[in-house]
């Protein structure tokens, strides 16, 4: 087939002739020389440090032909598109079956080419540009190649998605440009099509097409019968469009990249309603006139300029009784602009609308709008029904201004990250066949809507569902000890008073020394490990042992001696209905040192809690393992070189994975044991709470937000200090010692 | 000697040139490796000289103007609707939008039940949801949408609940009108062997609500997948999800698992026929038995008795239970009823079901809780299930949780979401969108009458990244006539009014006098608002939470006229209800229990450790509730309220705890909140009667029974200032006068 006729012999096909040409240069020059110096008789020693000379020599030129074979490549690769062999299509060569309106992913494409695959990435193979021609030479296209597609097929190559490997590649994009219709001769674009050396039946080929259609009806799918290619259309109608098949792309506007329009703040604008585009049929004309006659300076209704030349300058202007306005800037004026389907239902004014972050009001009936398998519509747009244009102007009052101000930022995003280059469109429209292919390692709906301020701000807990989950498994007590023995005994002998608990993990931390024997451990009833560890490190205690089985792990310090049993259960019972925040004892606060310009730890008695101190503290097991191996940045290295501020990293972690304040449970006491020295006990020291503020600024930078909430309350027992009998309280001994 | 050295060189040089050549051989196709490695990376698609001067694909001037075609869109789209029929019907073309714009707006209509008519319990039950609904209406002139009386879930030929002759009998309707707006709602169709999407009837252009549902046939954007649901499956509240924690690791006993039939022979047999290939024994768990229907002994291969056997080893129940992702292969048809049953079990689905339309398909985002599948690539499944890490396990299995809550447990849930489907439609510009319909909790509890700006609502705050509003509109509840100045509600007004974050007062007139003139009320330094709630001068009790429009903020506090609170508790308490802006904030907790005795659920006002209710005479919420308690809840619940004159903050508790799945908030000491009636008082007030307190308790049941299930959940706690009663000086303590109550 002529079709095989290819000039791009590039890589590894060139090397080896190029290798050759070198080898039979260089054996000649070496064979001579050596010759030479037998020939003259110079001793064996210096044939051989020749013999060895040539062979390093050899080894170095085995490598040099290449720089020069890519430098070849290079300028191989500087080439017109008007070097591209030309193929003639004959007369007779078949022309594919229409497109197949049943075809779905399970039918028409074959996921055997995809395959499985660790990184869930589908590899995409682009062939090489070719120029058809028909028998007479008349090219198949008029434009042929169009600065569009190129760009296009030029992003996909530098994209992850792309193979030059035929034999691996699950999707084919054909270099045959089909982006506007109207340019196409239809039959021999479909035998041309054909005549692809992969194209068997046109299986997990992706057609681009933007302009679809030609007068006087207009399809609203591309006319080049493509068997069962998938196709990526810009005017699909509910008709012609194949859901879970057909991607749904916007019409490209190539004015976004000769104008500049800046991102304008959302808000009110000076038109509530525009109407900028020109061959809008005269029936929604008069319509929209109606409109403007009711509601006035509302409404712009603009149109072609009737006295300027055609040409570039009409296609930037637009016109209102004699008063000429710039196109696309007068859009950013506007909170709604009318994108009305005109013989096409893809307009490219959708695009222009967007960029201005204009809310686009859409009047296209059974149009399928661009990307909506994974783009949601009704957070950037208003879609109407066209039969109710004349209720456009109620309908858009209705919409509360705040929802307007997201559609507007809505607008610009989907803009920038869907509509903005070819590049956005090739990759989305790529990207969603990669979901439907790898659906478990599908993008997110927040993934694909959510603007970059919202994802910034807004949080997905991992652990979203309100459950309250059942008392009965109770609590794992994890006691991070080094050496303070007797306190340790005394802590362990007063937690296992607690109901609730159901193992004691004691982290030994010292590796100096061996923990007691086992007959000198306080009698418990609950099962008691002690885990010993490798590093004296304060991440250790937010390991997530296998030894923790339950879903709450109480954290608590070997001097924590003074919380009572009453007081640990009612903790946990909070913890039940707070199961994705951190629930403790001690509250700390973080404030804005307006002075130094910089945050500042607060250890005073004060109003509000932003942290509780893991000192003594229960939280979700999963926190372990966020804190264990998906801590940002190298804070986890830095609280373990400093020996400090592990819990204040505990609270940045949970606080800005939840959006959630921790709950201080309980009245305040002081959180000193009575036989520690100020000089033992590590908090008390006052380069300590320097230091404590200085991880506040730290995490701060690393999260590149401050996630901690503020809140004024914490929690108590329903009857707390109440006058109700002692007895008859579930958490009667709360605050006593 | 010479001339032997000489050769001993040449043929070492020989013997070096040729391993030169080899060893030269081999680094070239190491370097072809290298090279085509590098292939990959460097630019295949030259980038052309010409790159510039290519060009642009379309005319700037053509894609402005491509609006020439003549044909009036009037016409076209009148035309439309002869071509896109049957097969091709869109709501644009085969719905008659005219008949929902009336006055009563989205009605559905029911056929009467014809003499001698058999209808499925499953049937009945879906009748019954649609009955029950806001949207039921028996005048079909008012209807937007009409359901038949006709039983046409199950159009299998071979079943005894077939009905037959639907065809002739639908066309005797005079409202059939070719199905158009009508609703037909369908289990099984087609029968042995093929299984087809036939319904043996003509449906026309009604909207088919259709399990199993083949993409190829689907009409999108018009017909609605619902799940296979079994005729146990309840009517109404309906089983909560199996999950009742989220252990981490998340990995449970077993990976995978799968027990069911095998067919032999047939359509489906395939998928099921090879499921036996990915059965490790260990923590794959893929068993089929041959065992069922009558002759499959007929059919029987080599694999049946063995693989009979390995079935009975397993229990279906305790695999559900302990299994993390679980097989939903499809059966004869598409869907199988271990869909549901995995959902709520919390067990992940990993659907093997080609061309199915998954259930809501429109409004679901479906690949955040189930794993798709390929029927094609079995062999595949294993290993992806392997790979899904621990963060996406807990996030699948919450969100199965959150599906099935919110669109599954019951044949009411599955009714209404497919008629909010439709009406989304058919109002499509005030409608939800894909985030409501799937973040908690869940699309049928948001109006969009409400607003369709996802900050209004009390639930998105978090994943929009924001917080709720500073500000608070008070709403009392006035029930006696004004008569002296020195009323409670005048102390209440003034109270109210000190608080920095109170922005406007609204005073809800609901007494048998008609409401005094403003300059009766003290000036105030907010503006006062006097609402009348009565109707037709008679007191409504439920229009306490009308969804006033004077409402400006999002918070609301709500109080009785005779509420005794002070201004720093006020505060207080909205602090809290900023941080929990979905629930309800106050001071008064009450609580429920099951009296195992009466068999019935009671009520208690007395002090416990607990709490499930915080009345709505001192509390904040917001102020969407007061649009759910009035157009969510059905009107024979606020009838109840206002022919009581009672309850109305029980239902409210009810209502929110049913949105949320939690408990209110009580906030600090306070439990009184009003001051004990005096024996002198002329009129006492109406909750110190014994009737009225036998009446709440009659409450509690009702409204459990219409909610299906008991929203109501307890806390034990409270939420107190931080240093509330802590020995620390007074001038330190912001809410000091607290600790005085």
């Amino acid at each position: 087939m002529c079709a095989s006729v290819k000039y791009g012999s590039r890589g590894p096909a060139l090397i080896p002739r190029m290798k050759t040409k070198y080898r039979i240069y260089y054996i000649t020059l070496f064979s001579v020389v050596l010759l030479g110096l037998i020939a003259t008789g110079i001793y064996y020693i210096t044939l051989f440090s020749v013999v060895l000379l040539g062979l390093i020599a050899t080894g170095m030129f085995q490598f040099w032909p290449h720089s020069i074979e890519s430098s070849a490549e290079w300028s191989l690769d500087r080439r017109s598109v008007h070097d591209a062999p030309l193929v003639r299509i004959p007369m007779s060569s078949p022309i594919p079956e229409r497109g197949d309106l049943s075809c779905r992913m399970h039918t028409c494409f074959d996921v055997y080419r995809c395959g499985y695959n660790p990184k869930n990435k589908i590899k995409v193979y682009i062939y090489p540009l070719q120029r058809f021609v028909d028998e007479v030479g008349v090219p198949i296209s008029s434009t042929g190649l169009s600065r569009e597609y190129n760009d296009l097929l030029s992003a996909i190559s530098d994209s992850d998605f792309y193979t030059d490997d035929v034999s691996r590649a699950c999707l084919f994009i054909p270099s045959i440009d089909v982006l506007n219709q109207n340019s196409l001769r239809i039959r021999e674009t479909a035998q041309a099509l054909a005549m692809l050396p992969r194209w068997d039946k046109g299986m997990n080929h992706l057609l681009f097409n933007m302009l679809p259609g030609g007068p006087p009806d207009y399809n609203t799918a591309l006319d080049v019968p493509r068997d069962r290619a998938l196709l990526a259309g810009g005017g699909f109608s509910t008709w012609t469009y194949r859901q879970g098949y057909d991607v749904s792309i916007p019409v490209y506007s190539p004015l976004s990249v000769e104008v500049d329009l800046p991102e304008r703040q959302p808000g009110p604008r000076r038109y509530f309603i525009l109407s900028s585009q020109t061959a809008i049929h005269r029936e929604y004309r008069v319509e929209l006139e109606r409109l403007k006659e009711e509601n006035g300076e509302a409404l712009l209704l603009l149109d072609k300029c009737s006295n300027l030349s055609q040409g570039l300058a009409s296609v930037r202007k637009r016109c209102y009784k004699g008063q000429v306005y710039d196109y696309p800037q007068i859009l950013q004026e506007s909170s709604f602009c009318v994108v009305l389907r005109g013989a096409r239902l893809g307009q490219a004014t959708l695009s222009d609308v967007l960029q201005a972050g204009c809310v686009p009001v859409i009047m296209a009936d059974s149009y399928i709008l661009p990307f909506s398998e994974v783009l949601d519509w009704k957070r950037a747009s208003v879609v109407i029904p066209e039969e109710k244009l004349p209720e456009m102007y109620t309908i858009l009052k209705s919409i509360p201004h705040r929802q307007v101000e997201e559609m507007q930022r809505q607008a610009r995003w989907f803009w920038e990250a869907y509509f903005s280059s070819m590049k956005a469109i090739g990759m989305t429209t790529l990207q969603i066949i990669n979901d439907r292919i790898y659906p478990y390692a599908a993008l997110t709906y927040e993934e694909w809507n959510n603007p970059p301020v919202v994802k910034w701000t807004s949080v997905n807990s991992p652990l979203f569902l309100p459950l309250i989950p059942p008392r009965s498994p109770g609590f794992t007590a994890v006691v991070l000890t080094y050496d303070r023995i007797e306190s340790l005994f005394r802590v362990i002998t007063e937690i296992s008073k607690v109901p609730s608990l159901a193992k004691l993990l004691v982290v030994w931390n010292n590796q100096n020394k061996s923990p007691p024997e086992e007959s000198l451990w306080p009698k418990v009833a609950v099962p008691l490990k002690v885990l010993r560890t490798k590093e004296n490190k304060l991440s250790n205690r937010f390991f997530p042992f296998d030894e923790i089985e339950t879903e709450a792990v109480l954290a608590i310090d070997d001097d924590i001696i003074m919380l009572t049993s009453d007081e640990l259960q009612f903790g946990y019972e909070v913890w039940r209905e707070f199961p994705d925040r951190l629930v403790g004892y001690p509250g700390r606060l973080h404030l804005w040192d307006h002075e130094m310009g910089k945050w500042k730890y607060e250890s005073e008695w004060t109003n509000e809690v932003s942290m509780v101190l893991t000192g003594a503290a229960f939280y979700h097991k999963y926190f372990n393992y966020l804190y264990t191996y998906k801590m940002p940045g190298d804070i986890k290295n830095w609280v373990d070189a400093h020996m400090n501020c592990e819990d204040i990293a505990m609270n940045f972690l949970v606080a800005n994975i939840t959006g959630k304040a921790p709950i201080k449970v309980t009245p305040r006491k002081k959180f000193k044991c009575p036989e520690c020295t100020a000089i033992d006990g590590l908090s008390l020291d006052q380069t300590h709470m320097v230091e404590r503020s200085e991880c506040i600024n730290k995490f701060a930078s690393v999260f590149a937000t401050m996630p901690l909430k503020v809140v004024e309350h914490r929690a108590d027992p329903v009857l707390y200090k109440d006058d109700f009998p002692e007895k008859l309280k579930s958490f009667p001994n709360i605050g006593s010692l | 000697m010479q001339a032997r050295k000489k050769y001993v060189l040449l043929g070492l040089c020989m013997c070096c040139w040729l391993l030169l050549y080899y060893w030269g051989g081999l680094q070239e196709r190491l370097l072809g490796l290298i090279t085509h490695k590098r292939g990959e990376v460097a630019r295949p698609w030259p980038s052309w000289l010409d790159r510039d001067l290519l060009p642009g694909y379309a005319d700037q001037a053509e894609l402005q103007n491509d609006g020439g075609s003549g044909d009036s869109p009037r016409q076209r789209r009148q035309s439309w609707a002869g071509i896109y029929k049957d097969s091709r019907c869109r709501m644009d073309t085969c719905f008659d939008f005219a008949r929902c714009q009336g006055q009563s707006g989205f009605r559905v209509y029911i056929y009467p039940p014809e003499k001698g008519e058999r209808v499925s319990e499953s049937y009945h039950k879906i009748l019954t949801s649609v009955v029950e609904s806001r949207y039921y209406t028996s005048d079909p002139r008012e209807a937007c949408l009409f359901v038949l009386g006709i039983d046409t879930l199950d159009r299998d030929q071979l079943s005894t609940q077939f009905v037959p002759n639907v065809d002739e009998r639908i066309r005797g309707y005079p409202l059939w009108n070719d199905g158009r707006n009508h609703v037909i709602f369908n289990l099984y169709s087609g029968t042995w062997p093929n299984y087809t999407e036939d319904l043996g009837f003509n449906v026309g252009q009604a909207i088919l609500a259709k399990a199993s549902l083949n993409t190829e046939h689907f009409r999108p954007g018009f017909d609605i997948s619902i799940p296979l649901f079994s005729k146990e499956h309840p009517q109404k509240g309906g089983e909560r999800g199996w999950l009742v924690r989220n252990t981490v690791p998340p990995r449970r006993k077993y990976l995978l698992m799968f027990k069911g039939k095998r067919y032999l022979t047939g359509i489906g047999s395939d998928t099921r026929n090879a499921l036996h290939h990915i059965h490790n024994g260990k923590d794959i768990v893929s068993l089929t038995t041959c065992r069922h229907g009558k002759d499959w002994e007929k059919h029987k291969d080599t694999r049946c008795d063995h693989d009979n056997q390995e079935y009975e080893r397993f229990d279906y129940q305790e695999l559900l239970h302990n299994s993390t992702f679980c097989l939903v292969p499809r059966g004869r048809r598409l869907g199988s009823f271990r869909f549901l049953e995995s959902l709520q079990a919390a067990c992940i689905p990993v659907l093997l079901s080609n061309g199915w339309e998954l259930p809501f398909s429109d409004v679901i985002q479906w690949n955040q809780a189930v794993i798709e599948g390929d029927e094609r690539l079995l062999l595949q499944v294993p290993s992806t299930v392997r790979a899904v890490g621990i963060d996406r396990v807990l996030a699948l299995r919450q969100r199965t949780q959150m599906l099935w809550e919110a669109y599954f447990s019951s044949v009411d849930k599955i009714v209404l979401t497919t008629l909010e489907i439709i009406k989304d439609r058919v109002y499509s510009h005030i409608s939800r969108n894909k985030f409501m319909w799937n973040a908690l909790p869940g699309g049928l509890l948001v109006l969009p009458e409400y607003s369709t700006h996802l900050a209004h609502y009390p639930f998105y705050y978090l994943n929009l990244g924001i917080s709720p509003g500073q500000e608070f509109t008070a709403v009392i509840h006035a029930t006696s006539p004004l008569v002296s100045q020195s009323q409670p509600i005048m102390k209440l007004l003034q109270v109210v009014s000190k608080s920095k974050y109170c922005s406007q007062i609204i005073i809800l007139w609901n007494s048998e006098k008609p409401p005094p003139h403003r300059s009766k009320w003290p000036p105030m330094p907010v503006p006062l608002i006097i609402t009348d709630g009565r109707r037709k001068g008679s007191i409504q009790t439920s229009s306490r939470f009308l969804p006033h429009a004077a409402i400006e903020t999002e918070a609301v506090l709500s109080l009785d006229e005779d509420t005794v609170l002070l201004t720093s508790e006020i505060d207080f308490a909205f602090h809290v209800w900023r941080s929990f802006p979905e629930r309800i904030v106050g001071y008064p907790p009450r609580s429920h229990f099951w009296d195992p005795v009466k068999k019935a659920w009671g009520y208690t006002s007395k002090w416990t450790n607990e709490y499930s209710i915080v009345l709505t005479g001192a509390a904040f919420y917001h102020r969407y509730y007061h649009h759910l308690f009035s157009h969510y809840l059905p009107s024979s619940l606020r009838a109840l309220v206002d022919r009581t004159s009672n309850c109305e903050d029980i239902l409210m508790n009810f209502l929110v705890s049913s949105v949320t799945n939690l408990p209110p908030i009580k906030v600090a000491q306070r439990k009184q909140y009003k001051e004990m009636p005096t024996l002198q008082g002329t009129k006492t007030a109406p909750w110190v009667n014994p009737e009225h307190f036998t009446q709440r308790q009659e409450c509690v049941s009702t409204f459990a029974s219409w909610f299906g299930y008991m929203p109501l959940v307890h806390s034990q706690f409270r939420l107190d200032p931080v240093l509330f009663k802590d020995h620390v000086s007074v001038l330190r303590k912001r809410y000091k006068d607290l600790e005085r109550v």
